[in-house]
C-alpha cells in the first residue's frame, strides 16, 4: 500500500466511524484496522530522508539512479 | 524656375540623385509601423537580416541591421505576419526603396500563432484537451519525477521547494534539453523513460527506486522561441499519455504552451509546480493526528450510542420482568389461599407416620433383639448361620450374645425343635 493509499483508507475509516448506524462490531473492526494504518502512516512520516537522484539510462537500456 | 538637373548642363550624378531622394523620403516619412508578411527571409554572414515585407498588392525590401537584431525576439520565418517598426529610405547602391527595421512584433495571426492553433485544434479533436481528462494529483506522493534541464535554475528551485516543504519526498530528475533543435526529441526520450519506469519495464542497475506518483515537466521563462519545444505536438501527446499525473511549469505566467494545455495541472513557474506536487510535512502530520482523533472520537461516540441503546433495552426489559413477576405473584397467592387448609392437614399426617416408622425401626434394632435373650450363630467366615444346613457336625462356630461371644462346636443337627411346634 502506498502512503497515498494508506492515508485515503484512514480518511475512509474515520468517516465511517463517524456514522452512528455502523454496527458496533464493525466499528471495532474498522478501528482496529485504523490503528494499523495509523502506525504505517506514522512510520512513513518518520522516514524524512528524501533524496535527490538523477535517472540515467545507459546505452544498454539499463536504468540507474545516481545521487 | 530652375532646379538641380533642370538643364543638360546641370545634370546630376546618380549618387546625388539617390541621395536627394533619400533625404526627401526620410523627411516625408518619420519612423513608423508597417504591417505585412515576411518573405524571402535570409540571415547574412555579415549578421544583417534581409527579407521582403509584402501583402497581396505590394512589397518593400526590408533589412534589420546587425546592431538591431539582438533586440528582436521573434523568430522570423517566411509567412510570418508581423508589424515592423522602421524608417523608409532609399538604398543608393541599388537605387531601391528600403525599409530599415529596428523592431518587429508578430501580428495576431503570425505563423507561430497559426502553428500553435493548428496543433491545439488537432489535440482538441482527439479529446486531449477535454477538462474531464484532467487527473487529480496525488495528495501525498513519496517520489516526484522532474523532467527539465539538469543545469537550469528551474530544477534548483523545484528541489529547494520540495526539500523545504517535505524532506521525506524523493526527487528523481530525468534530464532533458528544454530548448533548441534537439529539445523535442530529448523531452520525448525523458517521457518515454518515465513511462517505462512506471510501467515496470525498466531494468535497473543498483537499487531500483519506488516509481514516481507525479511528474513536473518544464523550464524557466524565456522567449517564445526558447519555449517552443513545449508547443511540440509529439511532446504534448506524450505528456497526455504519461502514466502519472503531470504538472507543467513553462515560463513565467504569460505564455501558455500546448504542454500547459494537456498537463493535468498548469503551474506558472517550476517553484509553484513543486508547491502543488508536495504537501508540507507538518500539515500531513497534522492530518494524521486529526484522523487519529476522529477515529477515537467516532468509536467513543459509537460506543456511547450502543451503551444508551443497551440501557434503554435493559430498562424496557426490567419493566416487563417486574410486570410478569407481579402477575405471577398474584396468581400464586390466589392458589396458596385456596390450598392452605389441605396443605396443613397433609403435613400433620406425614408427621404422624414418621413417628410410627421411627418406633418400628427402634424395635427392630439388633441390640434390642439381643436384649430380649436371642443369640446369633456365626461361621468362621463371619456369615450368619441361619439354617440347619449351615451347621456341619464337628465344625466350630461363634454364638453372639448380649454381653459377649461363645465358641461352640456343632454336635449334631435335628429337625425337631420346641419353637417349631405348632401345637404348643
Amino acid at each position: 500500500m502506498t502512503f497515498e493509499q494508506t492515508l485515503s483508507r484512514l480518511e475512509q475509516i474515520a468517516a465511517s466511524l463517524d456514522r452512528d448506524d455502523l454496527p458496533l462490531e464493525e466499528a471495532l473492526k474498522l478501528f482496529e484496522e485504523g490503528i494499523t494504518r495509523l502506525r504505517e502512516a506514522s512510520a512513513a512520516l518518520a522516514d524524512a530522508d528524501g533524496k535527490v537522484r538523477t535517472l540515467i539510462e545507459q546505452s544498454d537500456g539499463v536504468f540507474e539512479a545516481k545521487e | 524656375m530652375s532646379h538641380a538637373g533642370a538643364t543638360s548642363a546641370e545634370a546630376l550624378s546618380v549618387h546625388a540623385l539617390t541621395s536627394a531622394a533619400k533625404d526627401v523620403l526620410e523627411g516625408a516619412f518619420p519612423r513608423l509601423w508597417v504591417r505585412g508578411e515576411v518573405s524571402g527571409y535570409k540571415k547574412y554572414p555579415s549578421g544583417h537580416w534581409y527579407f521582403t515585407l509584402k501583402d497581396a498588392e505590394a512589397q518593400i525590401p526590408s533589412v534589420v541591421w546587425k546592431g538591431s537584431t539582438a533586440r528582436i525576439r521573434e523568430k522570423l520565418e517566411d509567412g510570418l505576419q508581423v508589424r515592423a517598426y522602421g524608417q523608409l529610405t532609399v538604398w543608393p547602391a541599388s537605387g531601391k526603396m528600403q525599409f530599415v527595421v529596428t523592431a518587429i512584433e508578430a501580428d495576431g495571426e503570425g505563423l507561430w500563432q497559426k502553428r500553435f492553433d493548428e496543433t491545439k485544434a488537432r489535440l482538441e479533436k482527439d479529446g486531449l484537451l477535454d477538462p474531464a481528462r484532467k487527473r487529480a494529483l496525488p495528495r501525498f506522493p513519496r517520489t516526484v519525477a522532474v523532467i527539465t534541464s539538469s543545469e537550469a535554475a528551474a530544477l534548483r528551485d523545484v528541489i529547494a521547494v520540495i526539500g523545504r516543504r517535505n524532506p521525506g519526498v524523493h526527487v528523481v530528475v530525468i534530464p532533458a534539453a528544454v530548448q533548441g533543435e534537439a529539445a523535442p526529441e530529448s523531452l520525448l526520450g525523458a517521457l518515454d523513460r518515465l513511462a517505462r519506469w512506471v510501467g515496470g519495464d525498466a531494468e535497473w542497475r543498483g537499487v531500483a527506486i519506488p516509481a514516481p506518483e507525479v511528474l513536473i515537466i518544464g523550464r524557466g521563462g524565456g522567449s517564445r522561441e526558447d519555449l517552443w519545444a513545449f508547443n511540440h505536438e509529439g511532446v504534448a501527446r506524450a505528456i497526455a499519455a504519461c502514466p502519472v499525473p503531470t504538472i507543467s511549469a513553462v515560463g513565467h505566467e504569460t505564455d501558455v504552451t500546448i504542454a500547459d494545455l494537456v498537463a493535468d495541472l498548469r503551474a506558472a513557474t517550476p517553484s509553484v509546480a513543486a508547491e502543488h506536487a508536495v504537501p508540507v510535512l507538518a500539515e500531513v502530520r497534522e492530518l494524521v493526528t486529526q484522523l487519529a482523533g476522529m477515529m477515537a472520537d467516532g468509536l467513543q461516540d459509537r460506543i456511547q450510542v450502543a451503551r444508551r441503546d443497551l440501557d434503554r433495552r435493559a430498562d424496557a426489559l426490567s419493566r416487563r420482568a417486574q410486570l410478569v413477576v407481579e402477575r405471577r405473584r398474584v396468581r400464586v397467592d390466589r392458589v396458596a389461599a385456596r390450598l392452605a387448609p389441605q396443605g396443613l392437614r397433609s403435613v400433620e399426617r406425614r408427621r404422624a407416620r414418621m413417628e410410627t416408622l421411627g418406633a418400628m425401626l427402634e424395635a427392630r434394632s439388633p441390640l434390642a433383639v439381643f436384649a430380649r435373650g436371642f443369640a446369633v450363630a456365626r461361621g468362621a467366615d463371619g456369615a450368619t448361620l441361619a439354617q440347619r444346613a449351615a451347621f456341619i457336625p464337628g465344625t466350630p462356630f461363634d454364638l453372639l450374645l448380649r454381653d459377649g461371644r461363645v465358641r461352640a462346636t456343632t454336635d449334631s443337627v435335628h429337625t425337631d425343635a420346641p419353637h417349631l411346634r405348632t401345637d404348643a
